[in-house]
């Protein structure tokens, strides 16, 4: 159970922080200037975006989410059922983002909720 | 992406550190996390004494680094390689992995958790071998 919690804030906290930084860096805009000011001014931009806090908040819990399930479970087990966020990538793409989702894309997320599964029934 | 050989071997060489730095990042933190006693209770004060050996531990600095260094060098590699051809390529390091996990932990990768994180590489290349672009370009 606790497992399943951490795995989900993992999941779940992980997606949404990317999902919530790239519209960040959308509405920030693009970076045309690549010199240190240029890049420190352009972090400053992004840093006035709400949905950017909201990001690394996010990430933040996801990272110590992966720390709290390092520490009960076998690496060869946490890294391989992290994989389930390119699920909930596409899903948070495609309902958040507004993005088109190919129909490959599709196959290969069922491919890899295939093999999470695989290894979550490994540890039984 | 650009052709000519020195680009495919600065490639190859920025691969091998992605696929490499990401896994042993993770086996690191690993590492370190089971040496955290107290690392199974949700109670805040124990969580307080948790965070201090973490931030103590040299093994969870060196998985820290280990997983900046391969982002550095998934950024780098991405501004001169096409997403769509690295993202397939860094799938590889879940079975990566495994090894490592195998190799530097000791810990058991039965069959069938093998099977899973050879199903989870093919469909991670799947997902990789997809456009990059999903929205109508500007």
């Amino acid at each position: 159970m606790r497992e399943a919690l951490l795995l989900f804030l993992i999941v779940v906290a992980g997606t949404g922080g990317e999902l919530c930084v790239s519209r960040a860096m959308k509405t920030a805009g693009e970076v045309t200037d690549f010199r240190p000011a240029g890049l420190v001014r352009f972090v400053l931009r992004a840093l006035r975006v709400s949905w950017m806090w909201l990001g690394v908040a996010l990430m933040a819990t996801a990272f110590f989410s992966l720390l709290g399930m390092l520490a009960i479970e076998a690496v060869t087990f946490v890294v391989p059922v992290t994989a389930l966020s390119y699920a909930a990538g596409a899903l948070g793409a495609k309902l958040f983002l507004r993005e088109r989702i190919s129909t490959q894309r599709w196959v290969g997320v069922f491919i890899v909720c295939v093999g999470v599964t695989l290894v979550w029934l490994s540890k039984q | 992406m650009k052709s000519s050989g020195g680009v495919h071997l600065k490639t190859y060489f920025m691969l091998a550190l992605i696929m490499l730095f990401a896994p042993l990042g993770n086996v690191l933190l690993g590492k370190g996390m089971k040496g955290v006693s107290g690392a199974t209770s949700w109670q805040p004060s124990a969580m307080l004494g948790v965070a201090r050996q973490v931030i103590s531990s040299p093994f969870i600095w060196l998985g820290v680094a280990s997983l900046l260094t391969f982002f550095v060098a998934y950024m780098v590699v991405l501004s001169w390689a096409d997403y769509s051809y690295v993202q397939p390529a860094s799938s590889f390091s879940y079975a990566v992995v495994a090894v490592l996990g195998y190799l530097l932990l000791g810990e058991v990768v039965t069959p069938l958790r093998a099977a899973g994180i050879a199903v989870i590489c093919l469909g991670v290349f799947v997902v990789g071998r997809t456009s990059p672009r999903t929205t109508d370009p500007v």
